[in-house]
């Protein structure tokens, strides 16, 4: 632990310009500037308040249940029969996924800096579960954005969210999903600076956002890291994180990123196929870098710099852009960007759920689909980490779709 | 003296402020726009905006997010509207060409070709809404080798710490956007451009024109005369979705309902 910190250090991002290598910044219109430019300044002057951390570390501990179990999964192992798979299980987070960690911290800085109501947006419906959530427990009025193509397919959490005391808004702009949800929260914020804050679900957007989020979701690497040490003495040999727009992977990552050994991979949503255009949701595999909702980052998009849909069984992976944390990690090589397939996701779903009894989220679906594939190729002392982001009740309905049960 | 910066000192030897109307290149198709086009300037615009539609455009309300979104079907390019521009300007060599669109789809084009590009189509000027002077590294050092104007937004929450390193980026005109919020969805207050207006001019010599809460005529001769000039947008864009057929198809009447907007916006700036 008292290793020197070594010049080459992964771990120093971003730069003042909010910059990982090239990709970031802040890449808003002049309205929004001034509005990001005064959470960095909270931000800061909350990290460096005692009292702030203290605060967000009891509610990790008495609301949300932190620290979550690390978990040998012993039958996923012996079934594939290679290398160890041991999950992290911040599925078992109050509300489900780990969304919740960076909301609570950011519902914190937000009652510091006088803010009178939250925004936020969604996708699946988890970030804006979580977010309903933390505003219901600080008497904060919420107002969730979600792509009307999403409310359609995510009544569940839709109705969680209007139980919690949120307005759930239906945005039909472009194409009503996750990334036209985005831009019109960012659009209601610009029309209500003064008493809202913008309370972002992943590790995008304009800076601090990628930072802020990252910063708080490294409670799941954090926690990971010394479990592991006192359950092997060792460190893992890789980790596993699926990625959207990346806030879990970067949690479990970025904790390790000096550690040497281990190495990172991260799970995009191969969709139906990477070779498919509009058919997957694999930014980094898939796309090219550009800039969208304020950060330089790897995108889908057409020749013409117009954005693609993102395709994924997963309503959490198929935003398309990525945080620029990732875009830079992937450029430099220090992790590796895969994907999975919606077939194999729906194959590691069910497979998860009869070895282990715990069904997953969608999400870390994918992430397992590549355990599977690359676990058996490893002896069987390696040490593969995945990120059990969140649970899978919110994706019954969809899964048994696909499955042609009718429920 | 670049053609932008003619035009506003001309209509500063006239007494009046400038009228510039905006248009969606591709709108609902290229050749409809581009016959709006053409026809600005006798209907009395000083200087013309021209949109570039993009697929995220998160500064702007609903109308001008339909107006991309149709621009887009009708296959809008950036290329394609450039060649607009290079038409307009065989028969119009006086009036000032703006560009208005986001970063992403510049970038994919290659900001240095396009910059080159826009120059020879005619262009005089760029608005590049999501980029702040902060990101300007990767187009400022191109638009300025030709000669293009690289116009800002300054908003009512750019504070006074922030202003002076805003302005000194900024080159052809400053664009005052009137409202806190995106465009068409609000009006300006005479009372914020009372205040705001004279602030900006104690940090700026270049003419100012005020956008994004400017509907009417009366408010367009307002804006014309506290600042320099008034854009117009959602209200033109308005009433010509109005005027399409149930297809979105243009109709007879839609060059010509546009146009008369721009001439009694022109009349209101005129009458002062």
């Amino acid at each position: 632990m008292n290793k020197p910190v070594l010049p080459n250090s992964f771990r120093t991002g971003p730069d003042a310009a909010g910059r990982f290598g090239t990709f970031g910044g802040r890449y808003v219109a002049e309205t929004l500037m001034p509005l990001i430019l005064e959470v960095e300044e909270a931000y800061k002057a909350a990290r460096a308040d005692e009292s702030f951390e203290t605060e967000w570390r009891r509610l990790l501990k008495d609301y949300v249940g932190r620290p979550s179990p690390l978990w040998f999964a012993q039958r996923i192992t012996e079934h594939l029969g290679g290398a160890q798979v041991w999950m992290k299980r911040d599925e078992l987070n109050h509300t489900g996924a780990h969304k919740i960690n960076a909301v609570l911290g950011q519902i914190l800085l937000a009652k510091r800096m006088g803010k009178k109501r939250i925004i936020a947006e969604t996708g699946a419906g988890q970030h804006g579960v979580a977010t309903a959530t933390a505003c219901a427990l600080f008497n904060l009025p919420c107002t969730v954005f979600m792509g009307a193509t999403d409310v359609e397919r995510q009544q569940p959490n839709v109705f969680r969210m209007k139980l919690l005391g949120a307005e759930v808004v239906a945005v039909t702009a472009g194409a009503a999903t996750l990334k036209d949800a985005m831009n019109e929260a960012l659009r209601h914020w610009v029309a209500n600076v003064t008493d809202t804050y913008y309370c972002i679900g992943t590790v995008a957007g304009p800076h601090p956002y990628p930072m802020m989020v990252r910063d708080f979701q490294s409670v799941i690497g954090e926690e990971a890291r010394a479990q592991m040490l006192e359950a092997t003495g060792r460190l893992p040999d890789t980790l596993v994180a699926a990625i959207g727009g990346g806030s879990n992977a970067m949690g479990l990552f970025f904790p390790f990123l000096d550690d040497e050994s281990v190495a990172m991979h991260g799970v995009e949503a191969g969709g139906h196929g990477l070779e498919i255009e509009g058919g997957h949701a694999a930014s980094l595999t898939g796309g090219r870098p550009g800039v969208l909702h304020g950060n330089r980052t790897y995108l889908l998009q057409d020749a013409e710099g117009q954005i693609l849909e993102g395709h994924s069984i997963s309503a959490g992976l198929d935003y398309p852009g990525v945080g620029p944390e990732h875009s830079w990690l992937h450029d430099i090589g220090r992790v590796q960007y895969v994907a999975a397939t919606d077939k194999a996701a729906l194959d590691a779903f069910q497979l998860c759920s009869k070895l282990e009894g715990i069904i997953p989220a969608l999400e870390p679906a994918h992430a397992l689909a590549h355990v599977i594939e690359y676990a058996p190729t490893l002896p069987k002392d390696h040490i593969i980490l995945m990120n059990m982001c969140g649970r899978g009740d919110k994706d019954i309905f969809a899964v048994a779709k696909h499955l042609g049960v009718e429920l | 003296m670049s053609r932008i910066a003619q035009t506003f000192a001309a209509l500063k030897a006239e007494g009046r402020g400038a009228l510039m109307p905006f248009l969606m290149g591709y709108d609902p198709d290229l050749a409809t726009s581009a016959e709006i086009l053409r026809g600005m300037p006798a209907a009395g615009a000083d200087l013309i905006e021209i949109g570039c539609p993009f697929s995220d455009p998160m500064a702007d309300g609903p109308t001008v997010q339909l107006a991309g979104q149709r621009a887009l079907k009708a296959g809008a390019t950036l290329g394609g509207i450039l060649a607009m521009v290079r038409d307009f300007r065989q028969g119009n060599d006086h009036t000032p060409i703006i560009l208005m669109g986001y970063l992403n789809p510049i970038l994919s084009y290659g900001a240095e070709r396009f910059c080159a590009d826009a120059k020879a189509a005619g262009a005089d000027g760029l608005i590049v809404v999501d980029m702040p002077p902060e990101e300007s590294q990767d187009l400022a050092p191109f638009a300025t080798a030709q000669g293009l104007d690289l116009i800002r937004l300054i908003a009512p929450t750019t504070g006074d710490e922030r202003l002076p390193g805003v302005l000194r980026s900024c080159s052809g005109f400053i664009y005052y956007v009137a409202i806190t919020g995106i465009t068409g969805t609000r009006s300006a207050t005479s009372a914020d451009l009372a205040v705001n207006i004279p602030r900006l001019r104690q940090h700026t010599s270049l003419p100012i024109a005020i956008g994004f809460g400017v509907r009417t005529p009366a408010q367009a001769a307002e804006a014309a005369k506290v600042a320099d000039g008034a854009v117009v947008a959602s209200a033109l864009i308005e009433r010509m979705a109005a005027s399409l057929d149930a297809q979105g198809r243009a109709t007879p009447a839609t060059v010509a309902t546009v146009l008369g907007d721009v001439r009694a916006l022109a009349a209101a700036i005129h009458a002062g």
